[in-house]
């Protein structure tokens, strides 16, 4: 399908078909990372407490630094929606700047939660260690596995709008992409609330 | 150009605001407040649930563009199957007999 | 890491041995004939690279049609074992190793890859669509499950066969039980091959949503396209599941984690609980599309509009629900209690309703009608009954108090053999006598078509209708040999028989395709049968590229068929046809095919960080797409499309009235 744009009284994104359809897919594909992480929940919620002879979460878990990497992601999916402001705009420069802001902000998530990792091994909690430590890292280590791969997504779509500038394409792009990233900051919002808030009570 | 009304950035302020609040209130309500555990577990999930709407529909733009009816339905049919993954899968395997 | 280097290659067994020969021999004929006749450009332009929906489905019918022939060989070794009381002609290990393969190969790279073919062939042109929504994404669908069907047919010969019967069951298939590397294979192909399905799920979900030709409401679209949305919806929220489920197992054996385990709070039920959340949609999203073909076929040759077909397709729209709560119908011996078995009892019992309908909505569509039986119409006469005694023999296994007495028997091997071979099978053989004229500019021969038919109807039905009695005489399934006491042995020979008879039936099939592609008669007719109903038939045959030169207009359910009626031009007028755009080919989708293959390769293998590294292969694949996706593709002049329209109209009823 070509790019050629086909409605200029949208947003530059929906402006062709191909757009359209790549921002349709996207959204079934979400709903695969739904039931993704749903399955992922679901493991956790039957091994919270089987934590054969390793720590429990409330031994482990350092609720401090979960809240700065909650307020990290938050304030990174604030900024990804300015990447979307300003291209709506034609801003170039003014999306690639928010971009690359929304980046440092998942970087700086990214090295609390790789942080958070070594705490928890050095805690004696792995997931060789019980069923509990196996799904809660699998879990965190999905969430961040997507962060990562965000972070790269990310510098590759920021280049490429300073090579071609926003087209209806590239527009397309980048909004699949922080649609991705907003995706992440929901399903953090779940681990928050449910892993570590409800782990504590 | 019509854009211009997608353009606006009070929106992501106003989601960001209610979403530092929501997540302050939680942490504030499971570790200082004296509610019920059952009571805890009731509003934080509400808090959540808030917050999750917020994102989709301030952030993730999920209902414009043209195919906003297939997009609504099909993130919310998702959802209702991801209810049913998780609630079904604790269910059965920690109803009846204990097991393990 | 425990393995053993001097047990790399498994042919120690003379058929392994044999296999492995055979293998060797034919790759090497292979390579030489390409290099002879000069076949390798060819070869990677017109297929390999090709993002061309029909060419991709070509592929995936043939990498089906392989792995048919695999299963088939492996259910005719399995049979020939059982033939006789203490026959020794597989060891327990071996019988092991083939049972789980044929399961698996039979689900994962047959009837899905030959569904997916048959999809990719038909469902553009039933919206009236000249490609799918992202063709070089399809194309990459295609080489993803090759990928995991080449990774896990290697196994046998390189490390050791999956032997935990293609459920896979924890404890079992951990470490502890079955320790080696074999096993891995399971976890690494089938999470490959699932990669696959959603890029097929979503890119057609995408074709179906938003490639519609102008006037093609939702509810005129023809059966098979809402089969196959429906079965997209389904692979959609079902595969996740499995791919989690089979990343835990793949933790478990590879880096030693708790989930599925006995000791340490793993539970390993819950790999049961996972596998059936995402199997028994699965079944579904097999089985729907087999409904719409039967659907298409049965309408096509009653010369009739298929009976209630809004009925029809709310049948399906509640399956896409009800198929994600009736998963613990599988493990109801598990214990779990009588309130837990009881409601999934009630789910199971109420989604047999819609699918009741369906059948009545056939046999109402025959009525009053006027059949003409032609091949593909018998096949869809065979699949009626034969379907219907899988799906009342799964009634009967759905209550769960009677379920504790099935479990685990040949009954149920009967059941589902019956559901899953006298539905989608029957259906994939329906669709391909159906379709192939349209494809290939003539129909496979009649006379061989019978013979297939018959042998398969009988050998099949001889095959598995006595192992619903050798199950209630409490035969259980997945045994290696057994006693003459048992009395088990003439039933068992009987099965064998028909076994024989089935493989004979595929024989002539193959045969057909051979002697019709030579000697049948050449048609161009764009309505093959005469009595097509779908937008299928107004366009040449064989199918240009670009499908239709004009898109048409559609005005009502079964464009086609309400075109004769009223006698409206089924044709368009040459002045409206301009240059055709069309995706260029690529060859992307094959290094992506590579990079899985040694990414997927080394986590079997249990190279701990090197697999890790390696999963920056396909990633690398996909930064270099992003940045080479600017290609706008190509366009057919028109003058080149007047031209194939004009040889590839026939001579028939098709200019303008």
């Amino acid at each position: 399908m070509e790019s050629k744009i086909t409605n200029y009284s949208v947003p530059t994104e929906y402006q062709s078909e191909l757009g359209k359809m790549n921002i349709l897919g996207f959204w079934i594909f979400i709903a695969a990372e739904i039931i993704l992480f749903a399955t992922l929940f679901a493991l956790y919620g039957v091994y919270h407490d089987r934590i054969g002879d390793g720590p429990a979460g409330p031994e482990v878990f350092v609720i401090k630094d979960v809240v700065i990497q909650t307020v990290l992601l938050l304030t990174s999916s604030f900024t990804c929606g300015y990447v979307i402001t300003s291209m709506r705009r034609g801003n170039v420069k003014g999306a690639i700047v928010w971009i690359a802001i929304t980046l440092l902000f998942g970087l700086g998530f990214l090295v609390m939660e790789i942080n958070e990792f070594i705490h928890y091994v050095n805690a004696g909690l792995a997931i060789q260690t019980s069923a509990f430590g196996s799904s809660l890292l699998t879990l965190l280590g999905t969430h961040g596995a997507h962060v990562t791969f965000g972070l790269f997504w990310g510098i590759i779509l920021a280049i490429q709008l300073a090579q071609r500038g926003i087209t209806a394409f590239t527009a397309s792009k980048v909004h699949i992409w922080s649609i991705y990233w907003h995706f992440l900051d929901v399903v953090w919002i779940f681990v928050f609330t449910f892993v570590y808030l409800g782990g504590l009570m | 150009m019509s854009s211009k009304t997608h353009a606006s950035g009070v929106g992501n302020i106003v989601g960001y605001v209610l979403g530092l609040i929501l997540t302050f209130a939680a942490v504030w309500i499971v570790l200082e407040s004296s509610l019920a555990t059952s009571m805890k577990w009731t509003i934080i999930s509400i808090f959540a649930i808030i917050q999750a709407g917020l994102q989709l529909f301030m952030f993730m733009h999920m209902s414009e563009g043209e195919d906003r009816d297939a997009k609504v339905v099909h993130t919310v049919y998702a959802i209702f199957m991801g209810i049913i993954v998780v609630f079904g899968s604790i269910w059965v395997m920690t109803a009846g007999h204990p097991i393990g | 890491m425990d393995i053993k280097w001097d047990q790399i290659l498994i042919i120690e067994e003379p058929i392994m041995f044999w296999t492995f020969i055979g293998l060797i021999v034919s790759s090497i004929g292979l390579v030489a004939g390409l290099t002879y006749f000069k076949k390798w450009g060819w070869l990677w332009r017109e297929w390999l690279t090709s993002t061309d929906a029909k060419k991709v489905g070509i592929m995936y019918i043939v990498l089906a049609i392989v792995m048919l022939v695999r299963g088939g060989i492996d259910a005719l070794m399995m049979k020939y074992q059982t033939a006789v009381p203490e026959n020794t002609f597989l060891s327990s290990q071996h019988f092991n190793e083939v049972f789980s393969a044929h399961g698996t190969i039979m689900i994962f790279f047959m009837a899905m890859p030959i569904l997916f073919g048959i999809m990719n062939l038909v469902v553009p042109l039933q919206i009236g669509a000249r490609d799918v929504a992202f063709p070089k994404l399809n194309l990459l669908g295609f080489w993803i499950t090759t990928a995991a069907a080449v990774l896990y047919n290697i196994a046998f010969l390189v490390g050791g066969s999956p032997d935990a019967g293609w459920t896979s069951y924890f404890p079992l298939a951990g470490k502890e039980f079955t320790p080696g590397i074999g096993n891995n294979y399971y976890y690494v192909a089938l999470q490959i091959s699932g990669f696959g399905s959603m890029i097929i799920a979503i890119n057609f979900m995408v074709t179906i949503l938003k490639m519609r030709a102008p006037g093609m409401g939702l509810f005129k679209m023809p059966m098979f396209t809402w089969t196959t949305l429906i079965t997209c919806l389904i692979m959609i929220i079902a595969f996740p599941i499995f791919t989690i489920a089979l990343l835990a197992g793949m933790l478990d054996r590879v880096f030693g984690s708790h989930f599925f385990t006995v000791a340490d709070g793993g539970l390993d039920m819950m790999w049961a609980n996972l596998f059936w959340l995402w199997a028994h949609p699965e079944v579904y999203i097999v089985v729907l599309p087999a409904f719409g073909i039967i659907s298409e076929v049965v309408a096509t040759f009653s010369k009739k509009r298929l009976y209630g077909y809004h009925s029809m397709v709310w049948a399906v729209i509640v399956i896409s629900v009800f198929s994600l709560l009736v998963w613990v119908h599988h493990f109801y011996t598990m214990g779990v209690g009588p309130t837990v078995n009881s409601v999934f009892s009630i789910t199971t019992l109420a989604i047999a309703v819609p699918t009741g309908i369906k059948l009545f909505n056939w046999l109402f569509t025959m009525r009053k009608g006027r059949i003409a039986f032609e091949q593909p119409m018998l096949w869809a006469l065979g699949f009626i009954p034969t379907f219907l005694i899988g799906g009342v023999t799964g009634v009967m296994l759905g209550m769960a108090s009677a379920d504790f007495q099935y479990h685990n028997t040949l009954f149920l091997v009967a059941h589902f053999h019956y559901t899953l071979v006298g539905g989608v099978v029957y259906a994939v053989f329906a669709a391909i006598y159906y379709w192939w004229p349209k494809f290939f500019g003539f129909k496979l021969n009649h006379k061989l078509g019978n013979w297939h038919f018959w042998l398969f109807n009988v050998g099949f039905n001889l095959s598995f209708f006595p192992l619903f009695f050798l199950g209630l005489d409490g035969a259980a399934r997945r045994m290696y040999t057994y006693s003459a006491e048992t009395g088990f042995g003439p039933l068992y020979m009987l099965s064998f028989i028909g076994t024989l008879l089935i493989a004979a039936g595929v024989v002539f099939f193959v045969i057909n395709m051979v002697y019709s592609s030579l000697k049948e008669k050449r048609i161009t007719d764009r309505d093959v049968w005469g009595t097509g109903r779908t937008l299928e038939w107004l366009v040449p045959t064989p199918v240009p590229a670009y499908n239709f030169a004009v898109i048409p207009k559609v005005e009502a359910l079964d464009e086609v068929w309400h075109r004769k009626e009223t006698g409206k031009a089924l044709a368009f007028d040459e002045k409206e046809i301009k240059d055709i755009h069309m995706p260029s080919h690529s060859g992307l989708p094959f290094y992506m095919f590579v990079a899985f293959f040694i990414s997927g390769f080394l986590f079997v293998w249990e190279f701990q960080a090197l697999a890790i590294a390696s999963l920056a292969l396909p990633f690398l694949g996909m930064a270099i797409n992003s940045f080479t996706s600017y290609d706008e593709g190509y366009y057919i002049p028109a003058k080149e499309v007047i031209e194939t329209e004009r040889k590839g109209g026939g001579e028939q009823q098709w200019k303008a009235k």
